[in-house]
């Protein structure tokens, strides 16, 4: 194999691993699934794009961001925008006062389209704005947090402000943005209808081929020098930056290129479940968002899809039979997962291979034991970097 | 200006400032716990809201039983210390079962105590219902007094500040006037040193973080007084205390007073012109920005790094 695509998928051993996720996500799910619970896997796939996302972040990066739902939002509310200036045409909507504009303004008292909303005529635009909003959002956030050196929890609980500023916001100004219901009764994509069961079929396989693709461009950046650095930065910041690298440069990017990868899984949200609302922004979802990651595990691009249907699955049986049982269960899986688990499912995975295959025979891989050395320097260092002064004992 | 006198802009800024101060005197309640935790130890407790929601029940269960034996008037200075010792042993268990493995990874911290206090709230609902209850208050602690016809400040109002001063004062004595609290900062600003000349550094661990939940249950029963309590009334003020320590610089007292009483007067008080929520957003977004200027906060201690 030739180094680019031996990058991309990551050697041998990744190869196996993407080969075996591409063949359930896009042959046995499919097969095996009918169109409701298809389109409900495709869901549950859009936010496998935010916990990918929380991998480079949060797993190498060592950056916990609690406001991935921002990006997510951000992108899926840009899709949603262009949806619903499609489905209220004059025609559809001529019960109304105004008509021709979306119909939560006209419940609101507001007769014209607003300024902000009228990029979102054009689908070029609006592509545009998914892929360019959120990053703009980010780098703003990233570059006036990492250039001063706000790190680790403080950078957590500041993300967590502004999501939840942005959910506020959002239910706040009803008449802009469809208030806590959000924005509904999307109907058509161009003309083309996106509730019928084979368009569901089709979004999905568009999800899960872009989701693949991320999963091939992080492994590409994770296994490039900058990955490297990546890595080094989360355990020993000082040094990289006394190596003479600009710690700030490269946080800001891996911050931006995960809001880009949130919000591609919010557009593609949008378009395969038919609505938006401030419940996928706030607090909660972008918390949730990281425990799939923390169950998958924070080290595998891989092994996060698993955590994020496994996890949502779970939501789902135990919500439709026990409701009053999922919380306990959800928050025992933190819990356990961050005190027995630190790598997930993915880390499970990796000890019992090793076992097995040190068995088998006597010499263990190169590539395992550098995942365990990781898995050790995560136990024993303090995520937590640059904190102002005062709280460093 | 908005259409109001001077006179009445005058009684709206007392009356609204006075609604502030008792939102000051939970936030800060809550904040003092979280500033003890957080800005101590360095730990995150996410479930430190549900800490004031045990604290808050406990009230409203000893509320039930005051009522039956017709001592509704006594109750409260027992349910207040009740609320602190309960939430104190709580906390004490939370430690060691939990936190006490996680010291080395702060971010962890976060997620496990975000996952429980999920635990939390779902005993809460089966427990208690997931309707809102509240307290039977006693009587001297109803109603307002009017120093002119136009303002009218309610008692509870005040009975939360006072309390809130006098617990103040107490977390004041008891970290820098008392042995405990010299342990404590010892233990923040060089473990080993203290370890090696003797301090039990976990133990100090464990009480300091007690010490925390505890004052956070207090906060549950001065809540009681201004609101009603359901099983997820503590989460709507975690991010609130989060920002207030935070805003007011980790490690310091005096700051942690200050960024209560900012920001709960700027959001009483925009609240009261701007609709209720843009007063929220224009008031966190304030802070969020001040932060990313002064991410130290603003009374950060000046420590050489």
């Amino acid at each position: 194999m030739n180094t680019l695509t031996d990058k991309l998928l990551g050697g041998k051993q990744g190869a196996i691993g993407l080969a075996i996720l591409a063949a359930i996500i896009l042959i046995v799910l499919p097969l095996g699934l009918d169109p409701f619970r298809i389109g409900m896997v495709g869901k549950y796939l859009t936010y496998a794009f935010v916990a990918v996302s929380l991998v480079l972040l949060w797993g190498y990066g060592g950056i916990l961001s609690l406001g991935q739902g921002i990006f997510f939002g951000l992108g899926g509310y840009c899709m949603a925008m262009f949806l619903k200036l499609e489905a209220s045409d004059p025609v559809s909507t001529k019960i109304q006062t105004t008509p021709g504009i979306p119909d939560f303004m006209d419940w609101n008292q507001i007769t014209a389209i607003p300024l902000f909303w009228q990029p979102f005529h054009s689908f070029t635009l609006t592509i545009l704005a998914v892929l360019l909003v959120p990053t703009l959002f980010a780098f703003i956030i990233g570059f006036a947090m990492f250039k001063r050196r706000v790190g680790g929890v403080y950078f957590a609980i500041i993300t967590q402000a502004i999501a939840l500023i942005l959910t506020i916001l959002i239910v706040g100004q009803q008449g802009y943005t469809g208030g806590v219901n959000g924005i509904t009764d999307l109907k058509t994509l161009l003309g083309w209808d996106i509730r019928t069961d084979h368009a569901k079929y089709i979004l999905y396989y568009i999800n899960a081929f872009l989701l693949i693709a991320i999963i091939m461009a992080s492994r590409y950046i994770l296994s490039s020098k900058f990955g490297m650095l990546l890595l080094a930065m989360r355990d020993k910041e000082e040094r990289v930056r006394f190596s003479g690298y600009d710690v700030s440069n490269f946080k800001i990017f891996i911050f931006c290129f995960a809001a880009l990868i949130s919000a591609i899984g919010g557009a593609m949200f949008t378009l395969q479940v038919g609505f938006m609302s401030p419940t996928f922004i706030g607090i909660v979802p972008s918390i949730e968002m990281v425990i799939f990651a923390a169950v998958g595990g924070r080290m595998s691009l891989i092994g996060v899809v698993y955590g994020t249907l496994l996890v949502n699955y779970g939501k789902s049986v135990f919500s439709e039979t026990y409701p009053e049982l999922w919380l306990f269960l959800m928050g025992g899986l933190f819990i356990s997962v961050v005190m027995f688990f630190p790598n997930g499912l993915a880390g499970i995975y990796t000890d019992l291979m090793k076992k097995f295959q040190s068995r088998k025979t006597k010499s263990v891989p190169v590539k395992l034991e550098v995942v365990a050395v990781v898995h050790e320097k995560t136990e024993s260092e303090p995520i937590l970097t640059s904190e102002p002064a005062g709280a460093k004992a | 200006m908005f259409g109001y006198s001077m006179a009445d802009i005058g009684n709206i800024v007392v009356m609204q400032g006075f609604s502030g101060l008792s939102l000051f005197s939970v936030l800060l309640l809550m904040a003092l716990g979280l500033a003890i935790i957080f800005g101590q130890m360095g730990v995150i407790n996410m479930a430190h809201g549900e800490f004031m929601t045990i604290g808050a029940y406990t009230t409203v269960f000893l509320s039930k039983l005051a009522v039956k034996y017709d001592i509704v008037n006594y109750y409260f200075v027992f349910a207040i210390i009740a609320a602190f010792i309960i939430a104190f042993a709580i906390g004490y268990l939370v430690e060691f079962v939990l936190i006490r493995h996680l010291y080395k990874r702060p971010l962890d911290t976060l997620l496990a105590t975000w996952g429980l206090s999920l635990v939390m709230q779902q005993i809460f609902r089966s427990t208690f219902g997931a309707k809102e209850v509240s307290a039977e208050l006693p009587q001297w602690l109803l109603g307002a007094f009017q120093p002119t016809s136009d303002i009218e400040i309610p008692i509870n109002g005040v009975f939360v500040m006072g309390l809130a001063a006098v617990v103040t004062f107490g977390v004041f004595l008891f970290m820098f006037r008392s042995r405990w609290g010299l342990n404590v900062r010892a233990t923040v600003q060089n473990r080993v040193m203290a370890g090696a000349v003797g301090i039990n550094t976990k133990k100090v661990d464990r009480v300091t973080f007690a010490l925390g939940c505890g004052i956070a249950g207090v906060a549950g029963a001065a809540f009681t007084t201004i609101a009603s309590t359901g099983p997820t009334t503590g989460s709507l003020y975690i991010v609130d205390s989060f920002m207030v320590v935070v805003f007011g610089g980790a490690a310091s007292l005096m700051g942690t007073i200050a960024s209560a009483f900012g920001i709960a007067q700027a959001q009483s008080i925009l609240q009261f012109f701007m609709t209720s929520s843009m007063g929220k957003v224009t008031t966190l977004l304030v802070i969020v920005l001040i932060l990313m200027m002064k991410p130290e906060g603003l009374f950060a201690a000046k420590v050489r790094k």
